[in-house]
């Protein structure tokens, strides 16, 4: 259980910002941070990692005060048990794929603790490669792996995906979630990126200048009407081909164009590079455009 | 060549590589501390560690001279204490020598600590690595041309200082008398043929050392940095 309540004056090019942010999260839960650039999101993973000082507030983790302004409480990011993955991965140059997941083991843990890393993140062929011999997606499954070596309470993971292709992506995401599932970190996850959010999420905070909007399930908060569906996919809309009364919009769902045909009033809320939901209610599909 | 030269050369060079050694070990600590700390105090040891560039070497050797001398208090206390005279000996040559190449040996490393990336020690830290291990395990590792660089400019200077060596140290063959100080000596003597031998084999040295330098930067330099 992660108690955070915290509030930190930002000076960001838009003058100072109050950043607020307070939740209760369960211990294995998997939470995003949603919002634009300049939101407070990043801060706020460097709070929780002892990065950042907070001005005011608490952050308690499994009954552990690691930061209580009141009590003149701050534990440094040594002390805490955090995974953090940088947004740029900040992989040690000059260590081999190996010596980087197990810098921070103990010594008789190492080999064991690695081994197991490496296969779990399919690294094994990579071992003793050095950081700048690895891509882009390679980078980050070292990064993700070397952040779970100690068996953190809290996975701190800060636009992990951002800098990779679509393709990349989703592999990656498929592997996160795996990761999460077999070793049950805490996870809090930066991201921009909707279909991230969705896939990966159980919970989603919306901030925007520092404030929570919204929070919730990523399909409460990012559909504006409750729906009880068949089934529901998000995408994006690449293409509306106008066809007699209807039209037919292909939507980007995952790596898969599905082409969804459309009234008219459907069509007047729709434009190419919106958003959209597809769900389907018995056999009588809807598409309606997603808020945020 | 004859005994002289010899010894002399050999003394140069024990004094450079003594020196060197003193200014890594405590050149490391405190670059690190003027690269990474807030502190305010930071601007006036900055200021302290970068005079002897401006300051001429007599200046420095002057008020060396002065303190060490055994009739001033801290001399003698050296002196009856630690039976250690730095006044017109060797040790009072390394001393001197440490103070006067202090810049060359923590500029290079303070800006090599300043050019790792701040996320490789937040890195660090997150995963629970200690300060002294990160020193040692990550931040070194990565700035080995400002480690090489701050040993080279130290010892190239150490080898090539005469005003500090000539207050403190004076001109005792064996003991105190570097080259530069016997370039001069000569000079004076009218010997112009062992000053010569002297300032050649300096010039050389100190070229070659500095082409060595140039030339392994360019290796690092080519490592792409992560």
């Amino acid at each position: 259980m992660i108690e955070i309540n915290v509030t930190k004056r930002l000076h960001t090019a838009e003058g100072p910002m109050d950043l607020v942010f307070s939740a209760d999260v369960d211990q294995g839960e998997f939470i995003t941070l949603f919002g634009p650039s300049g939101a407070g999101k990043t801060t706020l993973l460097r709070m929780l990692a002892g990065l950042t000082t907070p001005d005011k507030g608490t952050i308690i983790v499994n009954d552990q005060r690691w930061f209580d302004s009141t009590r003149r409480v701050n534990q440094p990011p040594r002390q805490r048990s955090i995974g953090m993955v940088f947004q740029d991965y900040a992989l040690f140059p000059h260590l081999s794929v190996a010596e980087n997941i197990g810098l921070a083991l103990p010594r008789q843990k190492r080999r064991t603790v690695v081994n197991e890393l490496l296969n779990v993140a399919g690294l094994k062929e990579l071992a003793e490669r050095k950081p700048d011999k690895l891509s882009g997606g390679q980078r980050q499954r070292v990064a993700l792996a070397r952040a779970l070596a100690l068996k953190p309470a809290i996975l701190l993971l800060d636009e992990p995906l951002s800098a990779l292709d679509l393709n990349m992506r989703l592999n990656l995401q498929e592997e996160l979630l795996r990761l999460h599932r077999r070793y049950q970190p805490t996870t809090l996850l930066v991201s921009h990126d909707l279909s991230e959010v969705f896939r990966l999420s159980r919970h989603v905070f919306v901030l925007d200048k520092g404030k929570v909007t919204r929070s919730g399930s990523p399909a409460e908060v990012f559909s504006r009407s409750q729906i009880s569906n068949k089934f529901r996919f998000t995408g994006e809309v690449v293409h509306i081909e106008p066809s007699g009364v209807v039209g037919i919009v292909h939507v980007l769902v995952g790596q898969d164009v599905v082409q969804v045909i459309a009234s008219e009033q459907e069509l007047a809320t729709l434009t190419v590079g919106k958003r959209v939901l597809i769900a389907s209610k018995a056999f009588n599909p809807l598409i309606m455009p997603l808020a945020g | 060549m004859n005994s002289d030269f010899t010894q002399t050369m050999i003394l140069t060079f024990q004094v450079a590589i003594i020196t060197t050694v003193i200014l890594l070990v405590l050149g490391i600590p405190l670059s690190y501390w003027l690269a990474y700390s807030r502190s305010r105090g930071k601007a006036v040891v900055e200021t302290l560690v970068s005079m002897p560039l401006v300051l001429p070497p007599t200046v420095l050797g002057f008020y060396l001279l002065v303190f060490f001398s055994p009739v001033n208090a801290v001399g003698s206390f050296l002196e009856s204490w630690l039976n250690l005279r730095l006044v017109f000996s060797f040790e009072g040559v390394i001393v001197g020598s440490v103070l006067f190449s202090l810049p060359f040996m923590i500029h290079p490393l303070q800006s090599g600590f300043a050019a790792i990336p701040a996320n490789l020690r937040e890195a660090a830290a997150t995963l629970g690595i200690s300060r002294v291990k990160t020193l040692f395990t990550i931040l070194l590792p990565n700035m080995k041309p400002g480690i090489l660089a701050g040993c080279v400019l130290s010892f190239a200077h150490t080898i090539g200082e005469f005003g500090v060596v000539l207050m403190v140290g004076g001109n005792i063959p064996g003991e105190t008398r570097m080259a530069s100080i016997a370039i001069y000596d000569r000079v004076e003597a009218l010997d112009y043929a062992t000053a010569h031998q002297y300032a050649f084999v300096l010039f050389a040295i100190t070229f070659s050392i500095l082409l060595l330098v140039y030339m392994v930067n360019r290796r690092f330099a080519r490592m792409e940095l992560l």
